[in-house]
């Protein structure tokens, strides 16, 4: 084989990343400088500016804060309980098997559970809580989140809890640390990659929740997924869907390095 | 101690019951002859009738498992090419970076990969529908198929191509008789797993689907926003068994996987099995 074509077989590899990577980043930004009208202009961003997406920019965040906050609270002892257990790979698949169920089936279910009539609204007023509309504000929006979300902050934290060496928690207790200390001294500290990686698992497809927003959430929540969908394919504004996608773009470059995700990834 | 043990299995016991919760309750109203998600009236087969008449639908399954059978092959493909070039690049920052590229469209916002995708593909002049959905399936599964082939590649060692060129084997042989079985489970893997991404995607294909094509998950979400029907759980529960023979497929395949390497590792360190 000659020279010049021992690289030819990588060509469609990198082709994928201009094509793919590259170009569509650029297209947004190119994108954002148009007004509905199609002039140039500066306006979205002027306009990205004013209290109506700086708030919704705040609230996304915050929701995505607290979704991936619960999904932690939840994974971590859950994590901790499946090393725990024999079969602890069984164990492990049967946690990942919802996620292979599709988004929007499961929740679509919590519709109905959630519903007037649904099982939590009869449970409520069998212990006379009375009935409660559930569905559609932001306590179900973060619920059904937390919930599709938890497998994936399971796994990380379960494999870094994995990764331990069991000698050094047999250390901690020698040296006469109770087991909470243990816990908090020595195994969260060793499960910090973990925590990392399962986090960024969370926290950046939360920010995309459009499809939850709408359908459990009845437009109540809006977040900037919701406002890039709305403008691409309600209102056709590209050029402000653009600029906001853009923010989103910038905001994660920034936010990365600080959750140290992509190492997760490239270990 | 057992008294903590038990109160953890208690608590395992909380996170599996809410787990699947939803997806019992889909299950046991796909059942129900009442019509609704509430109120359990009689027992019938009427909606799973009414999804093996729905021709529609039937066509929208076909057509996610086309895309999602499609274009997992064709990413994995370009994966294992991606694999091996990055595993070619010696220059520790070369290298980073374009890993960094690679791992873009994993990181990103599945609503921003949509959005920009929905420009490239009105701007390259292809229509909205069956070739966008497939190319943008394609696109966002190549990473996840180069980042579950890389390692293994990592792993071999370099001995072994250098043995098989002095045994005279010419650069292709070397590619398909040597590398690729080598890495072929991690092949497999990066297959289902991009064949799991394309049939659960939702956002992407929500901005690239046009009018006339469709496809589950992009279905489901019409009908759920239209109001219950039973078909949708009906539909759902043969999902979900599929599903687990799917799952159950690809934990064999894994663990025999396991089971190779860790034979070859013990090999490697010249122990006895």
């Amino acid at each position: 084989m000659s020279r010049s074509s021992r690289g030819l077989y990588l060509i469609p590899y990198y082709l994928w990343m201009v094509l793919f990577v590259a170009l569509p980043v650029v297209l947004v930004a190119y994108y954002s400088l148009f007004d509905i009208e199609g002039h140039f202009t500066l306006s979205n961003y002027a306009s990205f500016f004013t209290p109506v997406y700086m708030r919704m920019t705040l609230s996304s965040f915050w929701y995505a804060l607290l979704i991936t906050l619960f999904s932690l609270l939840v994974a971590y002892p859950a994590a901790y309980a499946l090393t725990r257990t024999k079969h602890k790979q069984l164990w492990l698949l049967l946690i990942i098997l919802p996620t292979w169920i599709n988004l929007l089936l499961k929740a679509y279910a919590f519709i109905g559970i959630f519903g007037t009539y649904g099982p939590v609204n009869s449970l409520f007023k069998a212990i006379g809580l009375g009935e409660h509309q559930i569905l559609f504000n932001d306590f179900s929006f973060v619920f059904v989140s937390v919930y599709i979300f938890i497998p994936f902050m399971i796994m990380p934290i379960f494999n870094a809890l994995e990764d331990i060496n069991p000698t050094l928690i047999a250390a901690s207790r020698d040296l006469g640390a109770s087991s909470f200390v243990t816990l908090r001294r020595v195994i969260f500290p060793l499960t910090l990659s973990g925590v990392r990686s399962g986090c960024m698992a969370v926290f950046i497809p939360a920010l995309s929740l459009f499809m939850l927003t709408r359908l459990i959430a009845g437009n109540k929540v809006i977040t900037l997924g919701t406002a890039i969908e709305q403008h691409f394919l309600v209102t056709q504004d590209w050029g402000m869907g653009s600029t906001v996608a853009v923010f989103l773009i910038l905001i994660m470059a920034v936010l990365m390095p600080v959750l140290g995700g992509g190492r997760e990834v490239r270990k | 101690m057992t008294d903590k043990n038990r109160l953890g299995k208690v608590y395992l016991f909380i996170v599996f019951v809410v787990l699947y919760a939803p997806i019992f309750y889909l299950m046991y109203y796909s059942f129900n002859s009442g019509g609704n998600m509430h109120g359990f009236e009689g027992f019938t087969l009427e909606w799973y009738s009414e999804v093996f008449h729905d021709t529609r639908l039937i066509i929208i399954v076909i057509n996610t498992l086309v895309i999602a059978l499609l274009s997992s092959a064709i990413a994995t493909i370009i994966g294992i090419v991606g694999a091996l070039a990055i595993d070619r690049i010696r220059r520790k920052r070369v290298k980073n970076t374009i890993l960094s590229l690679n791992n873009v469209l994993i990181v990103s916002p599945d609503v921003i990969i949509g959005a920009s995708f929905l420009i490239l593909f009105t701007i390259a002049g292809i229509r909205l529908g069956f070739a966008s959905v497939l190319l943008s399936h394609i696109a966002f599964s190549v990473p996840i198929a180069v980042l579950m082939i890389l390692p293994r590649l990592q792993e071999m060692s370099p001995t072994l191509v250098d043995a098989a060129r002095d045994l005279g084997a010419s650069r292709r042989d070397v590619l398909m008789k040597v590398i690729l079985p080598f890495i072929s489970p991690a092949i497999l893997s990066g297959f289902f797993m991009a064949l799991t991404y394309s049939l659960d995607d939702f956002a992407v294909t929500f901005f690239v689907t046009g009018s006339g094509y469709s496809t589950l998950s992009v279905e489901i979400y019409s009908r759920a926003r239209a109001g219950v029907s039973l078909s949708i759980n009906a539909l759902s529960t043969l999902i979900f068994l599929l599903t687990v023979i799917l799952v159950v497929g690809y934990y064999l395949v894994s663990r025999s996987s396991m089971r190779n390497r860790k034979k070859e590792r013990a090999a490697e360190l010249g122990v006895p099995e």
